[in-house]
């Protein structure tokens, strides 16, 4: 049996992390595969961390959730605090290594615990809007889920129409992906 | 040789004589309505809902199509069924406790989306079927099963005034009057009036009638109608209240 | 008009669209509505394709009313529906129990979220017993409890068609996982796969001069007498007994040789089928028994395998809610029966895999 992905994505509202689950699943289902996203969607949705859980497989899905995740990306220092529950020896846990005092909050028994200068190189090199597409390049580099050409074709159905208004948005956003996707490599 | 009283083609003989006390104010409204429904030739597409509570024994009143309900359910089954068939003249009927207690919600806010049926309650200032206890429409000092010292306006608020609350909150072409079973000519117009309104497609309308309860009042004649006319006339105001584009009568 | 779907297409959508599609395709003409978490985007799908197919939409004061205005909608003969969830659902059963006692066809959709009270807006199966036998009466109705999207779109469809030719209420059981997560599924014209719709007629003006030229209708669901009642239901009790074998619906997986058995429905039967793959993959007699229809109940079914099998485990989040069914329904059968309830929780394989690890 093919093992499928698991990933569990947290930030803070506005962070884009429903939008980048959205994405990828999006992708995925694009290439064939089964997919499936749950947003956390209880009274956090509104001021608290937003956490997506996301599953990619080959075969059909079988429960929506799951007690621990493949991958964790936690993008804020209260994501971190939140989803260490989803960790175990198995799974690589992303934080950027822009959150401050989050030492002591990582997770201890993960496999391995990366930071990744995601909103550093959003802020320097693209535009800090972009954040969360380099956090999705980081997630399909660590993973392969999904392919690159398969990801540009997902957001570009997705902000098509702003695409169209402003092409340099295009070259941005498949700049910010194919520089996620850098990044996870050189940090690994 | 009996003389048989006048009965309106859609009430259903078979079901005659009815079921409602004597005294009883149901059947001078009834009466009203099953002549405006002659009148009017409508007995093909009227579809007349009963709520529980008196007006439930009008489940097999007419030879109209009937849907009994539950209390105070009955407008929003009416405002479902016309929504689904514009065709349709809904009637809905009930008590004071069936519209200004337990559906007052649905009453007040089918008034507010100005649902094209017709709302007809009848008032006697009590709940009549579960045995007299105090309603909304009660008199003040008024004694009932549930205000057994009479209807202390402190501790349970003043009647209330339901066609007034209706017009408050309907739109421009709503219709809205107070007739009284003391007035059965003029009960019947304004139920004609507010039928005409529905069948035009205007807007929502709405008729309370002063009706009687001897039973539970326990009043012989005499003072059935003195209650009916003096007391109930001193809170409850008779008369057209809103009437779209036309002087009001009363 | 254009059909809401042409033929058959795969997707991609939250189970809220889901639902909203298959209304469609059912060609349900008007739902009644108020808005409650998680069922909410089942009404802003609906009201944004509605027009474009000349279907309607009404908001009501509550849920009281949304359900009491599609009973009104089914009486004037349209296929009507309406939707909601957890203290909306409790309002809900009001309507549902006139809809029982007056054999009104509505199709309810439940998102079923945490309870009691107003609890959770996410997640459980806390709503079984109330979907089941809410109001006062005697649940002669048919639940439908749905696993995946497809199933969803499956069996909202064919709600409205058990509904119209059985005339009892039915009800389609999901839950907040199901409206809010996205997957993929097919979704179709029901003519593309020879699905006939059966037809909605109206209760009332039917045509004709009531006491002219036909009987008025005279529909009412209070009675005088005890005995009057007594034959009414009755007649709904042999009416439902006789069309149950006809409607029962459930699911096998693994179980001709299962020595425990998982018993779960909804959205849990993933996690015991998840969890049955690993276990055979290992070696162990495992298999799962998930009833689609909670009412009418696949009696029989359950307890031939139940018989078969030395442990039966039920997985449920709700404490105790599909329990209570499957033992009412195993009377007589001796083999033990164990509880997995985790109320107003989502259940993971690895949860299901641990725990029957304990009767292996």
């Amino acid at each position: 049996m093919a093992k499928g992905v698991k990933i569990a994505l947290a930030g803070e509202g506005g962070q884009g992390v429903q939008s980048v689950a959205m994405i990828l699943t999006e992708a995925a289902y694009a290439m064939g595969k089964e997919a499936l996203y749950i947003p956390n969607f209880g009274v956090e949705q509104r001021g608290g961390v937003s956490v997506a859980f996301v599953q990619i497989d080959d075969e059909k899905i079988g429960s929506p959730k799951f007690k621990t995740a493949d991958i964790v990306v936690a993008l804020s220092d209260r994501a971190v605090r939140r989803t260490t529950m989803y960790c175990d020896q198995e799974t690589l846990f992303f934080y950027d290594d822009n959150i401050e005092d989050v030492e002591e909050d990582l997770p201890k028994n993960s496999k391995k615990v990366v930071a990744l200068p995601a909103i550093k190189v959003a802020k320097e090199e693209l535009h800090p809007r972009v954040f969360n597409v380099v956090v999705m390049g980081a997630v399909i580099g660590a993973t392969g889920v999904v392919t690159e050409e398969k990801a540009k074709e997902a957001l570009e159905s997705k902000l098509g129409y702003k695409f169209e208004q402003n092409p340099e948005l295009r070259e941005m956003n498949f700049k910010a992906l194919q520089r996620g996707m850098e990044i996870v490599k050189e940090v690994m | 040789m009996s003389v048989q009283p006048q009965m309106p083609k859609s009430w259903r003989s078979e079901t005659k004589p009815h079921k409602f006390c004597p005294g009883c104010g149901h059947p001078l409204i009834l009466k009203a309505l099953g002549e405006v429904i002659d009148e009017l030739n409508i007995a093909d597409r009227t579809v007349f809902g009963c709520d529980i509570g008196c007006s439930l024994l009008a489940w097999d009143f007419f030879n109209v199509d009937t849907i009994q309900t539950h209390h105070g359910r009955t407008t929003p089954v009416i405002v479902g069924l016309r929504r689904a068939n514009e065709n349709v003249i809904g009637i809905a009927y009930m008590g004071d406790g069936g519209g200004y207690a337990i559906g007052s919600q649905h009453l007040v806010n089918s008034a507010a989306r100005d649902e094209k049926v017709f709302v007809l309650l009848a008032n006697n200032t009590q709940y009549g079927m579960t045995g007299g206890q105090m309603a909304p429409t009660t008199l003040p000092g008024q004694k009932t099963e549930t205000s057994p010292y009479g209807r202390d306006t402190e501790l349970t608020g003043p009647p209330v005034q339901g066609p007034e609350m209706v017009a408050a909150i309907s739109g421009e072409n709503a219709y809205v009057a107070r007739g009284t079973v003391g007035n059965v000519r003029q009960l019947k117009k304004f139920i004609k009036k507010a039928i005409q309104n529905v069948m035009e497609g205007r807007g929502f309308a709405f008729v309370e009638a002063l009706s009687l309860c001897p039973t539970n009042w326990r009043t012989n004649a005499e003072d059935t109608w003195k209650f009916v006319e003096k007391d109930m006339a001193t809170y409850f105001k008779v008369g057209e209240i809103k009437v779209p584009g036309e002087k009001k009568e009363g | 008009m254009t059909k809401p779907i042409e033929g058959e297409k795969k997707v991609f959508m939250t189970g809220n669209e889901v639902v909203a599609w298959a209304a469609l395709a059912a060609g349900a003409e008007i739902m009644y509505g108020y808005p409650i978490t998680p069922q909410n985007e089942i009404m802003h799908y609906w009201t944004r394709m509605a027009p474009k197919y000349g279907r309607k939409f009404l908001q009501t004061e509550d849920e009281i009313s949304a359900g009491f205005t599609c009973t009104g909608g089914v009486l004037a003969g349209k296929r009507a529906f309406t939707a909601t969830a957890g203290p909306g659902n409790t309002l809900m059963q009001e309507p549902m129990s006139m809809a029982e006692m007056m054999r009104i066809p509505t199709v309810l959709i439940v998102c079923q979220r945490g309870g009691p009270s107003t609890a959770t807006v996410i997640y459980s199966q806390q709503e079984t017993t109330m979907t089941c036998y809410g109001g006062n009466g005697e649940g002669f109705r048919i639940v439908y409890s749905t696993a995946t999207h497809q199933e969803l779109f499956d069996y909202t469809i064919k709600a409205f068609n058990t509904a119209w030719k059985y005339r009892f209420p039915t009800f389609v059981l999901g839950d907040g996982y199901q409206s809010k997560m996205r997957e993929s599924l097919s979704i179709y014209d029901p003519e593309a796969r020879n699905i006939e719709m059966v037809r909605a007629e109206p209760y009332v003006v039917k045509g004709g001069v009531p006491g002219e030229n036909r009987d008025p209708a005279h529909l009412r669901n209070t009675y005088n007498m005890e005995e009057e009642l007594y034959e009414v239901i009755m007649d709904h009790a042999r009416e439902y007994e006789k069309i149950a074998p006809e409607i029962i619906e459930y699911e096998e997986y693994e179980c001709d040789d299962a020595d425990v058995l998982l018993v779960a429905h909804g959205v849990v039967s993933r996690a015991a089928k998840g969890a049955v793959k690993e276990l055979r993959q290992d070696g162990k007699k495992v298999g799962h028994f998930k009833p689609v229809t909670l009412r009418p109940f696949p009696e029989k079914e359950l307890l031939e395998r139940a018989k078969a099998a030395k442990q039966v485990i039920v997985i449920e989040s709700a404490y105790g809610q599909l329990d209570k069914l499957v033992k009412s329904h195993l009377y007589g059968c001796s083999t033990p029966i164990a509880q997995y309830f985790r109320p107003g929780e989502g259940i993971t394989i690895e949860e299901v895999v641990q725990e029957t690890k304990k009767y292996l």
